[in-house]
C-alpha cells in the first residue's frame, strides 16, 4: 500500500440544472481508495442531486468525473454499476416477497445452460454477506420479515456482488436503532479495508465523525468547505453547512396573536409521533423543525385523522376532540396540505376546478346539482387571490408547474374555509418565486386571523416566517422557543441531539 | 385564455368524438355490404332490434362504468344477470305478481353487489379477485335455483305481462314503438350521466378513482362510497337479469356467460380508464351500440361469428390506443 492512498473518484466542477433552478453550481470532490468521505449539506443543498450524477441517474451539464484516472461518464445506472459504483438509497429497494438469498442476487444470478444455477447463486449470496461478516441471516423467508437493519445488509450485500470500488449510502442510518447502527459502522470499517470507498450521507453530523475519513460540505449546490473530518469540530462543520444570510423573501408575520385556538397534549400515534404537545394561537405560524424521519409528517396526518390516535388530547376553540376522522377535521376547520402532492395532494389527471372544490361541492352546486359554470367561476377567484398562472380552470392540473399545483392544494383548504392550516413542506420542489409568495400568503392568512402549522426541512424559511418554533427528535416535539430565540445552529443541534429515551 | 377555452371544450368533445367516429365507421362499413332484402341500418325495424339486444350490455355498462371509473372491476356481472334472471323466473312460475318479480331481481342484484363491495372494503381485498369469487359463487347459485335448466314463465302466470310487455316488440318493420325497456334505459343514461358528472357521489367517485389517497385527504369516507359503488353495479347487473328474464320470457342459468367481458369492453371502447378515473356514461353507451352493430350486421351479412370476434378484439386495442394518442395531442 502507498503512503498516501490515491484518489479513488474525482469530481470537477460539475453542474446540473433543472430548468431555471440551478441545482449543482460547481461541485469538487476528491474520494480516496479505500477511505470513506462525508457528504454534508441541509436539505436542498444538492446532495441527493450529486448522488444521481455519480450513479448515472442524471447526466452533469458540465464538469468531468474521473474514477481510477479514466472519464467516468455513466449515461444510465447500470453503467455506473458496471464501473464500480454502487448506491444504496434510503428507501430499501428490495422485492419483499423474495429471500435474501433471491434478493441479493437479483439481476445478477448465476445461470447453467440456460437454467438457473440454484447452487452457485447460494454461494454468490452467501460470499457478499460473508465479507460483511454477517453470518446470522435467515435465509429461505421473505425478506418482508425481516428486520429494517437486516434488510439494509441484504442491499449493502446486492451492492457487493458486483464488487464495487464506490459504494454510496444515503441516510443508511435513520430508520436503525443505535446497536444496529453500530454493527453498519463495524462492517464499513471492514470493507474501507478491502479497499473500496464509501460515500457517507447523513444528517447525523456525529455519525460522521465516527465514520468518516473526509468531508465535503455542500452548500446551495457547491462545494463550501473539505477536509479532513479530524480537522474541524462539529461547530466549524455547521457553520460552513448554513452559514448564509436570512435574505428579505420572508414578509413579516403579524405580531399580535389572537386567543388561544389549538392545544395538543401528549399526542401520539402508532409508531410517531411519540410525544407531543403545543398550542397555538389565532393568527400564529408554528414551525415545526426535524429530520426527515423525525415524526412531524406523522403529528400533522394523526391532528387531521388520517393516522389513528392512540393516546392525547387535542382540545379545539376550547372543545375536547375525540373522534378525529378528516371530514370531522374539515368540518371543525382544519385544512392539511400533504408533503407528498403528486401522490396524496392532488388528482394529477382532474380539472383544477374539481381539486380547488372537491371537499365542499355546495357553493358551487345548484338545486343538488354541480354547475361547472359555478365551480370555474369560484376557481377563477381562487386562481387570482393566489396568483396561480393558468390557463383555464378545466385544464388538467398535472400540466401546472409545481409551485402552481402547490397553490391550488392551498387554495383547496382555504376554499374550503380552513381556519388552521397544517402545511407539510409546502414549498418543496418549488422554485424560489413560487416559495416568496407562499411565505407572502402564509403570512397574509396569519394577519386574516388564520393559524398555519408549517412543517419544513429548510430552516431559513421556518426561521423567516414563524412566530414560534418547535423541534421533533425521534417522534417527540422537544423543544418549543419563540422564533427569534432560535437560529440554525441551534435547530439542528437540537434536531440531532440524542434524547434519552423515555422509559 | 379563449384559446386554451376553446381547446378544453374541444377535448370534452374529443372524449365522446373518438368512440362516436368509430361507431360511424362501423356503421358506414357495414351500410356498404347491406343486402337489399335485408336491411338493418337503414330501416327502423333493424334499428330497434339492435336496441332491444343491446339494452341488456348497456344497462350493465352503467354500473361497470361507475365501478371501473372509481378505480374498481366487477367480473361477476354476468353471474349476477343469470342468477337474477333466473331468481325472478322462479318467482313468476310461483305465482307471484309482476312488482313482486321485479322487487326479487332487482334486490338479488343489489344485495350481491353490496356484498361485493363489503368484503372489498371491509378486508382490504382487491375487487379483481372478489369479484372473480362473486363470478364463481352467482352462477353456482343461478344452477342451483333453477336445478341447473332453464325456469321457464308460463302463459297464465300473473306475472307474463311483465315478460311480454317490459321488453317486447310490436310491428318488427318500425322504429317506434320502443318497448318500455329501452325507453328506460335511454332515460337511465340520461340520469346516470347527470348522477356522475353533476353530483358530490358522482365527483367524489372519480375522485377514488384518481387517488384513494387524496380523496382520503380530502375527506371523503372513501369506504362507504365503494360498497355504495358495489351495490349499485349490483342493481345495474340486477336491472340487466330483468330485462334479460323479459327478453327471453325464462330465467336461464348459464345465460350471459362471458356478459361481464362484453361489459367491460363497451365502457373501455368508451373511453374509460381501467386504473380509475376517467370514463363516461355516453361513452360506454357508443361503445355498447359500437358492439351491438357489429353483432347485428356480421350475423345478417353472414360473416362467420368468429369475424365478430376478431373485430371487436381489434376495436379494444384501437380504442384504447387512439386514446393515449388523444391525450397527448390535447394535452395544453
Amino acid at each position: 500500500m502507498e503512503e498516501q492512498p490515491a484518489i479513488r473518484l474525482a469530481l470537477k466542477a460539475i453542474t446540473k440544472s433543472f430548468g431555471p433552478t440551478q441545482a449543482l453550481s460547481g461541485v469538487n470532490l476528491s474520494v480516496k481508495a479505500g477511505s470513506s468521505h462525508a457528504l454534508i449539506g441541509e436539505n436542498g443543498a444538492g446532495k441527493s442531486t450529486l448522488m444521481k450524477v455519480i450513479s448515472g441517474a442524471h447526466q452533469p451539464d458540465s464538469g468531468e468525473m474521473i474514477l481510477d484516472g479514466k472519464l467516468f461518464q455513466p449515461k444510465h445506472p447500470v453503467d455506473a454499476r458496471r464501473a464500480g459504483v454502487a448506491m444504496i438509497y434510503q428507501e430499501l429497494n428490495l422485492v419483499s416477497d423474495l429471500d435474501a438469498i433471491e434478493n441479493i442476487t437479483l439481476g445478477a444470478e448465476p445461470t447453467n445452460q440456460c437454467l438457473l444455477d440454484v447452487k452457485k447463486r447460494k454461494s454468490m449470496a452467501l460470499t457478499a454477506l460473508e465479507k460483511l461478516h454477517y453470518d446470522s441471516m435467515p435465509l429461505g423467508i421473505p425478506v418482508a420479515h425481516l428486520t429494517i437493519a437486516q434488510k439494509q445488509i441484504i442491499e449493502i450485500a446486492r451492492a457487493l456482488i458486483h464488487n464495487p470500488k464506490v459504494l454510496i449510502l444515503d441516510e443508511p442510518t435513520s430508520s436503525l436503532t443505535r446497536v444496529d447502527s453500530e454493527k453498519l459502522f463495524r462492517t464499513l470499517k471492514e470493507l474501507k479495508s478491502q479497499g473500496v470507498s464509501i460515500i457517507y450521507i447523513s444528517h447525523f453530523l456525529e455519525e460522521c465523525q465516527e465514520v468518516c475519513d473526509d468531508f465535503t460540505v455542500l452548500r446551495d449546490g457547491a462545494t463550501v468547505d473539505q477536509g479532513m473530518m479530524s480537522d474541524r469540530s462539529l461547530g466549524q462543520i455547521m457553520t460552513a453547512m448554513v452559514g448564509r444570510d436570512i435574505s428579505d423573501i420572508y414578509p413579516h408575520p403579524p405580531d399580535s396573536l389572537g386567543p388561544e385556538i389549538l392545544s395538543v397534549s401528549g399526542l401520539k400515534g402508532h409508531k410517531k409521533p411519540n410525544d407531543v404537545s403545543f398550542t397555538i394561537r389565532k393568527g400564529e405560524i408554528f414551525g415545526i423543525a426535524g429530520l426527515v424521519g423525525a415524526g412531524r409528517t406523522e403529528t400533522l396526518r394523526s391532528l387531521f385523522g388520517l393516522d389513528p390516535k392512540i393516546s392525547g388530547d387535542i382540545v379545539l376553540n376550547d372543545r375536547k376532540i375525540d373522534n378525529v376522522s378528516p371530514s370531522a377535521s374539515l368540518s371543525n376547520g382544519l385544512g392539511l396540505v400533504s408533503e407528498d402532492r403528486k401522490d396524496e395532494g392532488l388528482l394529477l389527471e382532474q380539472s383544477l376546478a374539481d381539486n380547488l372544490t372537491m371537499t365542499r361541492f355546495k357553493p358551487v352546486s345548484r338545486w343538488g346539482l354541480i354547475s361547472s359554470r359555478l365551480q370555474n367561476k369560484q376557481t377563477l377567484h381562487w386562481m387570482e387571490k393566489l396568483q396561480v398562472k393558468a390557463n383555464h380552470p378545466g385544464q388538467s392540473i398535472s400540466q401546472l408547474s409545481g409551485g402552481n399545483q402547490q397553490k391550488i392544494a392551498i387554495g383547496r383548504i382555504l376554499y374550503h374555509g380552513a381556519d388552521i392550516l397544517l402545511l407539510d413542506e409546502p414549498t418543496r420542489g418549488i422554485d424560489v418565486g413560487s416559495k416568496a409568495q407562499i411565505y407572502q400568503l402564509i403570512c397574509e392568512l396569519a394577519r386574516e386571523g388564520k393559524s398555519v402549522i408549517f412543517v419544513s426541512s429548510y430552516l431559513p424559511e421556518l426561521l423567516g416566517v414563524c412566530h414560534t418554533i418547535g423541534v421533533m427528535n425521534r417522534g417527540v416535539l422537544a423543544e418549543i422557543r419563540p422564533g427569534n430565540e432560535w437560529d440554525e445552529h441551534s435547530l439542528i443541534e437540537a434536531a440531532i441531539k440524542s434524547i434519552p429515551q423515555k422509559a | 385564455m379563449s384559446k386554451s377555452s376553446f381547446k378544453i371544450n374541444m377535448l370534452k368533445f374529443v372524449n365522446i368524438l373518438g368512440p362516436m367516429i368509430g361507431l360511424a365507421v362501423v356503421i358506414i362499413i357495414f351500410m356498404m355490404f347491406e343486402l337489399p332484402r335485408e336491411k338493418v341500418l337503414t330501416s327502423g325495424g333493424g334499428w330497434k332490434n339492435i336496441f332491444i339486444q343491446t339494452s341488456v350490455i348497456a344497462v350493465g355498462a352503467m354500473g361497470m362504468t361507475l365501478i371501473i371509473a372509481s378505480g374498481g372491476i366487477d367480473l361477476s356481472a354476468g353471474s349476477i344477470i343469470a342468477v337474477s334472471s333466473v331468481l325472478g323466473a322462479k318467482l313468476a312460475t310461483m305465482g307471484h305478481s309482476s312488482f313482486v318479480v321485479i322487487a326479487g331481481v332487482l334486490a338479488t342484484g343489489t344485495l350481491l353487489g353490496l356484498i361485493n363491495g363489503a368484503i372489498i372494503v371491509r378486508f382490504k381485498m382487491v375487487p379483481f379477485i372478489v369479484t372473480l369469487g362473486m363470478m364463481g359463487i352467482a352462477r353456482g347459485l343461478a344452477k342451483w335455483a333453477g336445478n341447473s335448466q332453464a325456469v321457464n314463465i308460463g302463459s297464465d302466470m300473473p306475472s307474463r305481462g311483465l315478460v311480454d310487455g317490459f321488453m317486447g316488440v310490436e310491428n318488427i318493420k318500425e322504429f317506434f314503438p320502443l318497448p318500455p325497456g329501452v325507453w328506460g334505459t335511454l332515460l337511465l343514461a340520461v340520469l346516470m350521466t347527470v348522477v356522475l358528472t353533476r353530483t358530490v357521489f358522482g365527483r367524489h367517485l372519480f375522485a377514488i378513482g384518481s387517488n384513494e389517497e387524496t380523496a382520503r385527504l380530502c375527506g371523503i369516507k372513501v369506504g362507504l362510497n365503494k360498497v355504495m359503488i358495489y351495490t349499485i353495479g349490483g342493481f345495474f347487473f340486477g336491472l340487466a337479469g330483468l330485462m334479460m328474464l323479459s327478453r327471453l320470457g325464462q330465467g336461464d342459468p348459464s345465460t350471459a356467460v362471458g356478459k361481464e367481458l362484453e361489459i367491460i369492453a363497451a365502457v373501455v371502447i368508451g373511453g374509460a380508464s381501467l386504473s380509475g378515473g376517467s370514463g363516461s356514461i355516453p361513452g360506454a353507451m357508443i361503445g355498447v351500440l359500437i358492439m351491438g352493430v357489429l353483432a347485428q350486421c356480421t350475423q345478417i351479412v353472414g360473416w362467420p361469428s368468429y369475424f365478430q370476434e376478431i373485430i371487436i378484439g381489434i376495436i379494444i386495442i384501437l380504442a384504447v390506443g387512439v386514446d393515449k394518442w388523444r391525450h397527448k395531442q390535447f394535452s395544453i
